[in-house]
């Protein structure tokens, strides 16, 4: 079950790279799995690595010198789209990613970063370029991430804010995950589903021709 | 009292919010829950480590699609890793009773396709699958949308969700498309102007004359592709057509309570007056087949026009993603996209791999042969697919074209199963993405309907359906 999620600092990963869909964080081929292991090694894995699986030259951003242990990336416009693998996140978190930055998520990439402790963190187009420029000229700034402040700190003293959905924000807090959130809210269920039959039975054989 | 005018989605919204606490989420009622191997292994585990039941197998239902192989099913899998995934599936499905059509079963299919063939999927309803192509369900005036897998495991333990209402995007479609346009070059057109983020935090509904004129099949195509335009759900309202498709379908109801369904669903449509958050036209008599180019299902373009030159592009950021697309793809700025040479077609996905997808494919195949330097794949969305295709003799005009009649699958849609481009090659292919690698390491895609695909495979190169001898009469075919 999730920790609670905890302030950080950390060095950025940048890829300025727009539209990165989620077939480029995991690959189809490693959808294989019915756990969880192993995913580390196969984010971004079609970028990182040439067919005999040595590193591509030069290496990807992530196999780069120092940038092991960063826990930010940074990343062009609308990330995340595409296929709903929640695998994508779990690969992210796996590498030890925390919070990822960018204009704009896929609405379905969001709600999975949010459930495994990665923050998708949304900022306007021109504090987003701000930002790319300020880790080209510095790649080693270290940025604070704040949850419940919602705020980015970065190494001149100013403070980025940033929206979250505030249930998100309060489950990521305490730890908790949603399904405990729906289960104290059985009793309601029951009596919703009292009141309303169900639509179809997955069951039921070809009834005889009415 | 009199009601707000309100739209199709928020009439199903209204229908199924359980809890609405304040700064919460609604707790959002589940109606249909559509299950597949590969986003489901991890949420069954967590059931088990809860030591939770699922509460409405009855609601569930599952099907193996995306990594069964489409060679002959006496078969083995060559895969390990894919034929245990599938092995888990039967064992999830046995120990927590929903019913699987898994391999062999007569309903096996791409689980977008066996929903509505099986008559599950209904107007009005809520209905959810791990895999972001669930939109495809919005075809029938249901609210269908992707989840990842926590949810997966949040709607089996509870038969719901929790969700914020979503914004609604009218796309009015009016006009009537020329003959080798097709639903597929609706959807592209549209993706191409809205960009892939276009849609974010939407549902679209999709209305109008042209969109009323389609056929249920081909308002899945559309509805299923709403995803690539950045919207988790794309609705159609329920009709006539809709109910005829539904009528005497195994899972649709009978007799008196169908009379009474179709009364309740003729209530669904947007009220007059009800307003959009974003609305957008398009005119389908100036549409042409569209292709993409690029990487993306947003780069898109009508097939006779040229490749895009990023040092045109609007902002820098554009331009440097295009000039990579470019560069995976191997074009050229400028560029025509008409005669850009083939390897690969294929035909199918939950996109376009329907009986009357392949109606259209047979139709410009009829009495032509696949060019020397294609493979031409096509691959039914379902075993019921597959046999309603054989009872009318189209896998034989396939096979005397030289193309490859396979079982039913995801197959190269996603390549996960074998079914796969080679690095380099170049596919014209009716599923809906074109992503880097997306269709094999290395491999890419030009996206396109079935009657483009075909009309490829037989000139060997990207061909415009229209140019086909015959294709006024092919165009009206269209699904039951
Ligand atoms: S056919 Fe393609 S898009 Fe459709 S469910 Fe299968 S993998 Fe997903």
């Amino acid at each position: 079950m999730p920790e609670p999620y905890r302030n950080f600092a950390s060095k950025v990963v940048p890829l300025p790279a727009e539209n990165v869909d989620t077939d480029q964080v995991v690959p189809a081929r490693y959808l294989k799995i019915t756990d969880k292991a192993g995913l580390a090694d196969v984010l971004f894995r079609d970028w990182r690595f040439e067919e005999d699986g040595s590193l591509k030259d030069p290496p990807f951003v992530l196999d780069r010198p120092g940038m092991k242990g960063r826990a930010i990336l940074l990343v062009g416009d609308n990330f995340g789209t595409g296929s709903s693998r929640e695998h994508a996140p779990w690969a992210l978190e796996a590498w030890g990613v925390r919070a990822v930055i960018s204009t704009g998520f896929a609405d379905i990439f969001r709600n999975n970063a949010l459930k495994n402790g990665v923050l998708p963190i949304a900022i306007d187009p021109i504090t987003h370029a701000r930002l790319f420029e300020l880790v080209g000229a510095d790649p080693d700034a270290e940025l604070r991430v704040d949850l419940a402040e919602q705020g980015i700190l970065l190494p001149d003293g100013t403070t980025i804010d940033f929206d979250v959905d505030p249930f998100a924000k309060l489950m990521l807090l305490r730890g908790t995950d949603e399904i405990g959130y729906v289960l104290d809210k059985l009793p309601a269920i029951e009596a919703w589903e009292a009141t309303h039959p169900a639509r179809v039975d997955t069951r039921e054989d070809a009834p005889a021709a009415s | 009292m009199e009601q707000r005018p309100r739209t199709l989605v928020e009439k199903i919204w209204d229908d199924h919010v359980v809890v609405a606490d304040e700064g919460a989420p609604s707790v959002l009622a589940v109606d249909l829950h559509l299950v597949h191997e590969v986003t489901s292994p991890q949420a069954f585990t967590g059931l088990r480590q809860r030591g939770l039941k699922v509460r409405h197998p009855e609601r569930t239902v599952a099907t193996a699609d995306h990594s069964v192989p489409t060679t002959p099913r006496g078969l083995p899998f060559l895969d390990p890793l894919a034929a245990a995934q599938v092995q888990q599936l039967d064992t999830n499905c046995r120990e927590f009773g929903i019913p699987l059509h898994g391999i062999g079963d007569p309903s096996q299919g791409i689980v977008h396709v066996i929903g509505p063939q099986l008559g599950l999927t209904q107007p009005g309803m809520t209905i959810v699958c791990g895999d972001s192509h669930t939109s495809t369900h919005g075809a029938f005036g249901a609210l269908a949308f992707g989840i990842g897998t926590s949810e997966v495991e949040m709607v089996l333990a509870t038969q719901t969700l929790l969700q914020r209402k979503p914004k609604t995007y009218e796309v009015r479609v009016d006009g009537r498309l020329t003959a080798g346009v097709s639903a597929k070059d609706i959807i592209l057109a549209l993706i191409a102007r809205i960009g892939i983020g276009g849609g974010t935090g939407h549902v679209f509904e999709y209305r109008g004359e042209a969109i009323r004129a389609l056929t249920m099949e081909q308002r899945m195509t559309i509805c299923n592709m709403s995803i690539e335009g950045g919207a988790r759900a794309g609705l159609i309202a329920p009709d006539d057509t809709t109910f005829e498709y539904l009528h005497g379908r195994t899972h649709a109801p009978h007799g008196p309570a169908w009379d009474l369904a179709v009364e309740t669903w003729r209530r669904l449509p947007t009220d007059d007056w009800a307003a959009f958050d974003r609305s957008i036209a398009i005119d389908a008599s100036a549409l042409e087949p569209m292709v993409t180019y690029g990487t993306n299902p947003g780069m898109g373009i009508p097939i006779t026009s040229r490749v895009p030159d990023p040092a045109a592009a609007s902002d820098p950021a554009h331009g440097r993603a295009l000039e990579k697309a470019l560069a995976y793809m191997d074009l050229t700025p400028g560029q025509a996209i008409l005669g850009q040479p083939v390897d690969v077609v294929f035909i199918g996905s939950c996109t376009n791999g329907r009986i009357s997808d392949l109606r259209l494919a047979a139709a410009a195949l009829k009495d032509r042969h696949v060019a020397p330097n294609v493979r031409m794949m096509i691959v039914p969305g379902s075993d019921e697919v597959k046999r309603e295709a054989e009872r009318e003799g189209l896998h034989e005009i396939f096979r005397a074209a030289g193309a490859e009649w396979r079982e039913a699958g995801c197959s190269m849609c996603i390549a996960m199963n074998g079914d796969q481009l080679a690095p380099g090659q170049y596919a014209v292919s009716t599923s809906n993405r074109n992503f880097e690698g997306r269709q094999g390491k290395g491999g890419r895609t030009f996206l396109a309907s079935p009657l483009t695909a075909a009309a490829s495979a037989v000139a060997g190169m990207v061909a415009d359906p229209r140019l086909l001898p015959g294709i006024e009469a092919v165009a009206g075919i269209g699904g039951r």
